[in-house]
């Protein structure tokens, strides 16, 4: 669009060519400025219905929820019981709300430590040219497309004690599951939540991996193949460093969803037992709509916000700023191939 | 290609342009249609209720058609899922906007009720439903804040033991008591894991179910003026509290409930708590008069389990409460503030014998009109009625009672009694702290 506004200016000035130069230019001049300020006006007027829905979506929630942190509300009538920071004091004392940003953390490492090595390992083994591989990559991937509530009843189902179909397969082999199942023992729900969060979203590490993967450029592999690497070696010295920047991407949006997750768990669990898998967003909403103290869910939002941005910034500007910052030229032929 | 641009933008403009004017018409006002238009919307108005299936719906529509023609009123009618109804109902109320708030509703009374009334959501009924009320005045109790009546009790229901008549008989049960002692109560518990059995189920997982045991607790050791006192007091420290937990204490002990009962949902399902009852995996569960309809929901056939029986929840010797008093609680009608005359006229209507007959031979619930509790023809539900209507006091849900931020704050403790990690002074300390914070 730019150059089209360019090439119209240029046009003009050819056409006036027999003018004096001073005005040309001035003509020159006036009709750059026009053609700047309608292209500032066509921006205008397509971001506007983008932004629009942004402030309404979710800076106005946004300033909602700082708002309703500092009063007192049941859910009815006007804001007018005022008490500073008060909620945040109580979300902050409150061991339920410390136990599940500690939930939140371990799936946040949970996540990155197990899906991190085992989508890698399954994106390498995917990666060679093997009988039925698009099946196989389709299967992994099939959790992933699920939607989270559905697979959330079906595992809930499958793990039920007693006549669950996990502790009927335990029992045919003579292995006794836990009494209380698997959710049912607090000891061990917070794991269970972890091993079908594990499930569920492998698919989408293993399909990041598979396209980094595919921007791996050929020549490396077979100059190592020349200077005699073995499959470890090549993997290990070429493939992974330069899956550098897809396992960073990943890991963000891993940590991004691990902080923020409350459906899997809702279903699951419910928070339970015994508060053993409760997440931000869980004690959020149980304190929210299911006790209306909207003022302390506020108050929990807030605070969940803030730990989401400053995780999120500090991990832009810790490690993934080593992504953005050397050769843009490369990373843009690679993003290229990824969406190919 | 610029003026292929500056067409799709003149496009795009004249396209939003006219979504803009099309939505603001779509939203505007109708056309003025002056008094008559204001003497209908005097007699319109609508109806929030959630029996959205079956008998129960048609019924209701019936009941609304039939209105209609005596009075010329417009019943609007809108028929949810329990919660779908709650949800909306709270989203309405918390909106302000009298357009969003039904005219005619489901209250559950206790401190939910009052708090409506505190934000001015709710009509006073007091006096144009003095007669009705005057018919149903044992139930009003839990709908009156401040002496004015604000919600008409139309089911009230109690809480107690649904049980598997074939699990308690293969279990050489033969005499089950009405209303048993927890000596034998524990009796039951014993012989049904001695067969084999799972003696109990409980959705501990939605906390509520868990925390019954210890609202019946609650009404067993403490009498019903020490609650009422507690609560209007916010102190909680009479040491009656403490020991309805130590009966919950004692009922764990014993390791009755179902496998998994920790993350065991409600009703949802046939591995929830009602589901391994109406399928015959336990011998009973402690639920409200919905039991019936809820199992049936969940049976192959969709009929209530012949199986059905029920008793009373134990008594304690030597305890505080009076032994016929119960727990449970129901649904009752109220009007918004901002609802028309023709509204509560409609609530009466639905409070009148012949509406609360059919309402009872559909077994919708448990009627309060007494002209009404012997129409039920389900009659393990009939069996509740003599209970109900035997001298007693019927305390409402606790949680419900007592609001839902301190009642949350009491359930949530109480399911960790249940895991073992909390005891009764901690369920106690629990409401305690919560109540203050009210304040």
């Amino acid at each position: 669009m730019t150059s089209t506004a360019a090439r119209v200016g240029r046009d003009k000035v050819s056409r006036d060519g027999g003018s004096p130069a001073g005005a040309a230019r001035d003509r020159a001049n006036r009709d750059r400025l026009r053609s700047a300020w309608r292209k500032r006006l066509e921006i205008a007027f397509f971001v506007t219905p983008a932004l629009a829905l942004f402030a309404l979506f979710v800076i106005w929630p946004i300033i909602t929820a700082v708002q309703l942190s500092v009063f007192r509300w049941k859910g009815f009538g006007p804001l007018t019981d005022f008490v500073g920071l008060r909620n945040y004091l109580t979300v902050l004392n409150d061991d339920v709300f410390v136990d599940a940003v500690i939930h939140n953390l371990i799936i946040v490492g949970g996540s990155i430590v197990v899906q991190l090595p085992l989508g890698l390992a399954i994106a390498l083994l995917l990666n060679r040219k093997m009988w039925g591989q698009g099946l196989l990559r389709t299967i992994i991937f099939v959790p992933y497309v699920l939607a989270e509530v559905i697979a959330g009843v079906v595992w809930f189902q499958l793990l039920q004690p007693q006549y669950g179909v996990i502790d009927n397969l335990l029992g045919s082999v003579g292995l006794e599951a836990p009494e209380q199942g698997w959710l049912g023992d607090p000891d061990l729900a917070l794991g269970t939540v972890l091993v079908v969060l594990t499930w569920k979203y492998l698919g989408l590490a293993v399909i990041l991996f598979l396209a980094g993967l595919q921007s791996v450029p050929e020549e490396l592999y077979e100059a190592a193949q020349l200077d005699g690497a073995t499959w470890w070696q090549v993997q290990r010295r070429i493939t992974v460093p330069l899956l550098g920047p897809t396992m960073r991407t990943w890991a963000f949006l891993s940590m991004i969803g691990s902080l923020q997750l409350f459906d899997m768990v809702w279903i699951l669990t419910g928070g339970g037992p015994a508060n053993s898998t409760t997440t931000m967003a869980t004690y959020l909403i149980n304190e929210g709509t299911q006790s209306q103290n909207f003022g302390i869910a506020g108050a929990a939002s807030v605070i969940l916000f803030v730990i989401a941005l400053v995780m999120a910034v500090l991990y832009q500007q810790l490690v993934l700023s080593r992504d953005t910052r050397p050769d843009v030229v490369t990373r843009k032929k690679k993003t290229r191939k990824v969406i190919r | 290609m610029m003026r292929n641009m500056r067409g799709a933008a003149l496009v795009a403009l004249g396209s939003t342009v006219a979504l803009l004017v099309s939505g603001c018409v779509g939203s505007g006002s109708g056309p003025d249609g002056g008094d008559s238009n204001e003497n209908a919307e005097a007699q319109e108005f609508t109806w929030w209720h959630n029996s959205n299936g079956g008998d129960g719906e048609e019924y209701y529509a019936q009941v609304a058609a039939d209105f209609e023609a005596e009075t010329g009123a417009t019943v609007n009618i809108e028929a949810m899922e329990h919660q779908d109804m709650l949800t909306k109902l709270q989203a309405a109320f918390q909106s302000g906007d009298d357009e969003q708030i039904p005219d005619v509703y489901m209250s559950r009374g206790g401190g939910e009720l009052a708090a409506e009334v505190e934000a001015g959501l709710v009509r006073d009924l007091t006096e144009d439903s003095a007669d009705t009320i005057s018919t149903i005045s044992n139930f009003t109790d839990q709908y009156t804040v401040d002496d004015k009546v604000y919600a008409l009790p139309y089911s009230i229901g109690l809480v107690g033991f649904w049980y598997n008549k074939e699990i308690f008989e293969d279990a050489g049960i033969t005499e089950v008591s009405p209303s048993p002692t927890i000596e034998e109560f524990n009796g039951y518990v014993e012989k049904l894991k001695d067969s084999g059995a799972t003696p109990l189920s409980v959705g501990a997982g939605d906390k509520w179910p868990a925390a019954h045991y210890w609202y019946y607790g609650v009404v067993r050791e403490c009498p019903y003026e020490t609650v009422e006192a507690a609560i209007d007091s916010a102190d909680y420290s009479d040491p009656c509290f403490i020991k309805a937990g130590e009966h919950v204490e004692d009922i764990l002990a014993q390791e009755p409930f179902n496998r998994g009962f920790l993350t065991t949902p409600a009703q949802t399902g046939p591995t929830s708590a009602s589901g391994l009852l109406a399928t015959g995996k336990v011998g009973m569960e402690l639920a409200g008069h919905w039991e019936p309809t809820t199992t049936s929901d969940l049976t192959a056939d969709g009929k209530v389990p012949d199986f059905l029986g029920w008793f009373a929840f134990p008594t304690f010797e030597g305890q505080g409460g009076d032994p016929v008093d119960q727990m449970g609680g129901g649904d009752a009608w109220s009007v918004s503030s901002a609802a028309p005359d023709v509204a509560v006229e409609f609530a009466n209507y639905l409070l009148t014998d012949e509406v609360q007959q059919g309402f009872a031979e559909r077994d919708m619930g448990l009627p309060t009109n007494p002209e009404a509790t012997g129409s039920l023809s389900n009659e393990t539900l009939a069996q509740l009625i003599p209970v109900r209507d035997g001298g007693g006091v019927t305390q409402l849900y606790l949680d419900t009672r007592l609001g839902q931020s301190v009642g949350g704050a009491m359930n949530d403790e109480i399911a960790l009694m249940f895991a073992g990690e909390a005891g009764p002074q901690d369920v106690v300390d629990a409401i305690q702290a919560a109540a203050e914070a009210e304040q």
